[in-house]
């Protein structure tokens, strides 16, 4: 792909005919944009109600921390990633989730060094929750997020994860989360670890900030402001917003899914190196984040309400200009799909046992072939 | 220098003249090529991530190993013993616990901003007079190779310091006046007796981008650049160092480090395991303590980190790639080229070179620009930090590759530069310069202000 974005000598306001003009048909290209804004928004709509219940499920368990509340809390953490795994394939794209003011490092950070936040096993005084010097706010929480290492990860989904389940020390084998209990809750002086209450106070804060985050990324991507980021995507030129687009799935799929969220776990065989160790949803995050690369090429997304945003997608762009170039990326798509489907459940499983681990990277292999054939697809465009 | 007008500049540089109304006047071009920092292992983002991303070139097999290696490289190293096997062995002291700690998101450390902040990446090297067995930098008999300001829950850390700086006044020619803040050091807490005599020198982490392709560089290329006698009567010289290489047990070219003290990134990573993170490796097998009583602490196994591990951060801190120019195009910013070359920052901070042959074939035969020449260059008193490390004098200083110089900022949301961080931002590291480019920031201290930023517009868009 690099030779295709070989700089242009002279100047770019040349009014000579462009002989590659009419490669990719402009009213198309933007249909293809309006439709994968019109996803983006949808999505982070669902992230953002999906979050909203996570909180107020959050609020139930510590007004009334029980193992049913706790369950409730756990449940809708768990729904509330569901669609926020498909907004990733926003990432890498030069777009607001991870611009250098953007928020994705206080969302979604991992692996995070637990005892930066809590106790740990084999230490219980450890984290900011155990350090009552350390005053606890939104705005210091977030000051610690990534503070001095890309481990020291202090809020966001799996903060809440870690504050919900706790560490996950059992054997794969067992098929078990984290065992955190609830009584590390209880501030009626029964409950079980130390700080009970600064605990609540952590996960409320962190909860709260998930909120913050993501109306940050409703702000953007809305379709009624006249001055937001959807605003400046729809103003880039077609090869632009397109290549970022291309640039953004490939990565994901390659770079995260393939290497960091499968193969690293793969290699290592420690369920530390998992994206939802605590919880042990790991193979969801994966599913997802492939379903979510598949909404932006299909142009197609299936909201949390079963509705569907649909229109003007990659695919019909690559398959204007190369048809085969689209059935081999669609093929490819749907075999590194069905290699993801064949993986163990949960995750620490499958990169435990022998067997498992082959599909895993059965799995990997297939992904980073599909990753090809986007950036293929890419340059039958001359993005 | 007399200030050459840039009018007469910049009829020796091509131009080109549009064929429409909208292109009237002169046009600067750049070069053919001249965004691709790091060659074909170029990448496009002005994120965060701008020092993240994997060399394009990789092999889909090396982008696995690549992903290991990062996740070694950020990863806090824990206590041992520990259930983690396979990340413990942390210290007992310790300057962080994480590559990513001083490198963070592979880019550049700064000094600490209040005594005692942790994870800022910058550590103080120490020495006493004489030279080691291997030639290089004598270690303190207690204090070891640097202070260590962290220890395990169960030991001391060998002691802490604080930094107070002296604002030293200077003005350009015509008249506006600058300020630079000179440090100096302080030990406290010291765990053992005083120090007694001993060379201090601070260093900082630097971005990690693009080594591979400085370590594929053939020696030949290097030596070229160099001129140890100024033959050519510019004023600067250039030499290579020639350093120790533990892995074959002789003596190499120094490339990496403050003081090219480095022969190649697999010592250069086995190193920082060992002195920064207290991490024992195949190569550097002994724990770094300063007392028996560390030595019989619990470790984290022999070694500490596996062969095969270590090489997968080799990999990875070898083939992270370099981000492209932003605005190279721009008009003001092709203006500050042309200063830089004028002034003659380009005789060290060479901008263009071939890689050689390397053993991952993604770094070999690459067009790169990394604004180095990778010698050594006295760079005057100022800036000295007295310490001699192989071949490197005490005024020493080895040339700063200048890639990615313009994204530090937007990855480590600072602007600190220098090996000790003292410059505040890009003007006051050029001030800093002395010695052999006494004359090029004399040059620059007589430019008119709107070619100062010119110059440092150029920077900035590296």
């Amino acid at each position: 792909m690099v030779a295709a974005l070989f700089a242009a000598s002279c100047s770019s306001d040349d009014n000579t005919p462009d002989p590659d003009e009419g490669l990719i048909n402009p009213e198309l290209a933007a249909a293809v944009k309006e439709n994968y804004a019109d996803i983006v928004y949808a999505s982070y709509q669902d992230a953002y109600e999906g979050a909203e219940k996570l909180r107020e499920a959050v609020e139930a368990f510590l007004s009334s921390p029980s193992d049913i509340t706790h369950i409730d809390a756990k449940n809708a953490w768990i729904m509330a990633r569901e669609p926020y795994g498909q907004t990733e394939a926003y990432r890498f794209s030069n777009g607001p989730i991870d611009d250098s003011d953007g928020p994705e490092g206080f969302l979604n950070a991992w692996p995070l060094d637990e005892s930066w936040i809590d106790y740990v096993e084999g230490n219980m005084e450890a984290g900011f929750i155990n350090d009552p010097n350390f005053k606890l706010s939104k705005e210091e929480l977030e000051n610690q997020n990534e503070r001095g290492g890309e481990n020291n990860i202090s809020i966001g989904y799996h903060a809440i994860e870690f504050l919900l389940w706790g560490q996950d020390l059992t054997d794969p084998s067992e098929n078990k989360a984290g065992l955190r209990p609830y009584t590390d809750y209880l501030t009626d002086g029964s409950g079980t670890a130390s700080n009970q209450v600064r605990r609540a106070e952590y996960l409320m804060i962190c909860s709260e900030l998930i909120l913050d985050h993501l109306q940050l990324m409703l702000d953007e991507w809305d379709p009624n402001s006249t001055d937001n980021y959807r605003v400046t995507f729809l103003d880039l030129s077609d090869e632009e917003a397109l290549k970022n687009i291309f640039t953004g799935i490939g990565q994901m799929i390659r770079s995260e899914l393939a290497s960091e969220r499968m193969n690293v776990a793969l290699a290592s065989r420690n369920q530390e190196d998992e994206q939802s160790c605590f919880s042990d949803n790991t193979h969801r995050d994966i599913r997802l984040n492939a379903i979510g690369i598949k909404n932006v090429y299909t142009g197609t997304y299936t909201r949390t309400d079963g509705s569907m945003v649909s229109g003007s997608s990659l695919s019909d762009l690559v398959k204007a200009v190369d048809p085969d170039a689209n059935t081999g990326l669609i093929n490819a798509m749907n075999t590194a799909m069905s290699s993801i489907e064949a993986t163990a459940i949960p995750f620490d499983l499958a990169i435990s046992d022998e067997t498992e681990r082959a599909i895993v990277f059965n799995a990997v292999v297939d992904i980073q072939n599909f990753g090809d054939l986007i950036e293929d697809a890419a340059a039958a465009l001359e993005l | 220098m007399k200030k050459a007008p840039l009018t007469i500049l910049l009829a020796f540089i091509l131009l080109c003249c549009g064929d429409n109304d909208d292109d009237i006047g002169l046009t600067l071009l750049p070069e053919e090529n001249e965004a691709l920092s790091g060659g074909q292992n170029t990448v496009f983002d002005e994120s965060e991530n701008a020092f993240a991303r994997p060399a394009p070139l990789l092999s889909n097999e090396e982008e696995l190993i690549f992903g290991i290696g990062n996740s070694f490289f950020n990863l806090n190293w824990v206590t041992a013993p520990a259930s983690t096997t396979a990340r413990d062995g942390l210290g007992p002291v310790f300057n962080s616990r994480s590559c990513s700690g001083c490198h963070f998101k592979d880019g550049r450390g700064r000094p600490p901003i209040f005594d005692g902040e942790q994870n800022h990446g910058f550590l103080l090297r120490l020495s006493i007079a004489g030279i080691s067995p291997n030639g290089g930098p004598n270690p303190h008999p207690i204090y070891g190779g640097q202070l260590q300001d962290r220890a395990v829950p169960d030991y001391t850390p060998e002691g802490g310091f604080t930094i107070t700086y002296e604002e030293v006044r200077g003005e350009y020619n015509d008249g506006t006046p600058y300020s630079l803040r000179k440090p100096t050091y302080r030990f406290n807490n010291l765990a053992y007796d005083e120090m007694g005599p001993v060379n201090v020198s601070p260093r900082v982490g630097q971005q990690v981008i693009g080594l591979g392709m400085l370590e594929a560089l053939d020696e030949s290329t290097i030596l070229s650049f160099a001129d140890e006698s100024d033959l050519d009567g510019d004023g600067i010289s250039g030499r290579a160092n020639y350093v120790w290489d533990a892995e074959s047990q002789t003596t190499k070219l120094g490339r990496f480090g403050w003081k090219a003290n480095q022969p190649s990134l697999f010592q250069q990573t086995a190193g920082a395991f060992l002195g920064d993170i207290g991490i024992t490796s195949s190569l550097f097998p002994d724990e770094n303590c300063p007392t028996q009583e560390c030595e019989d602490l619990p470790n984290g196994g022999t070694p500490e980190i596996d062969d095969e591990a270590l090489r997968n951060v080799v990999l990875y801190v070898s083939t992270l790639a370099v981000p492209a120019r932003r605005n190279h195009e721009d008009q003001e910013v092709l203006k500050g080229k042309i200063l830089f070359e004028n002034l003659g920052c380009a005789k060290c901070h060479i901008s263009k070179m071939t890689t050689g042959p390397h053993k991952i074939p993604a770094l070999s035969n690459q067009t790169i620009r990394p604004y180095t020449d990778l010698l050594l260059h006295d760079m005057g008193k100022e800036l000295a930090d007295d310490r001699e490390d192989f071949l490197a004098t005490g005024r020493e200083w080895r040339t700063q590759p200048l890639w990615g110089l313009g994204l530090i900022e937007t990855v480590n949301q600072h602007t600190f530069l220098l090996h000790d961080g003292r410059a505040r931002n890009i003007e006051e590291a050029i001030l800093w310069h002395g010695g052999e480019a006494e004359e090029a920031k004399n040059g620059f201290k007589s430019l008119l202000k709107e070619d100062r930023d010119r110059l440092i517009l150029f920077l900035g868009s590296l």
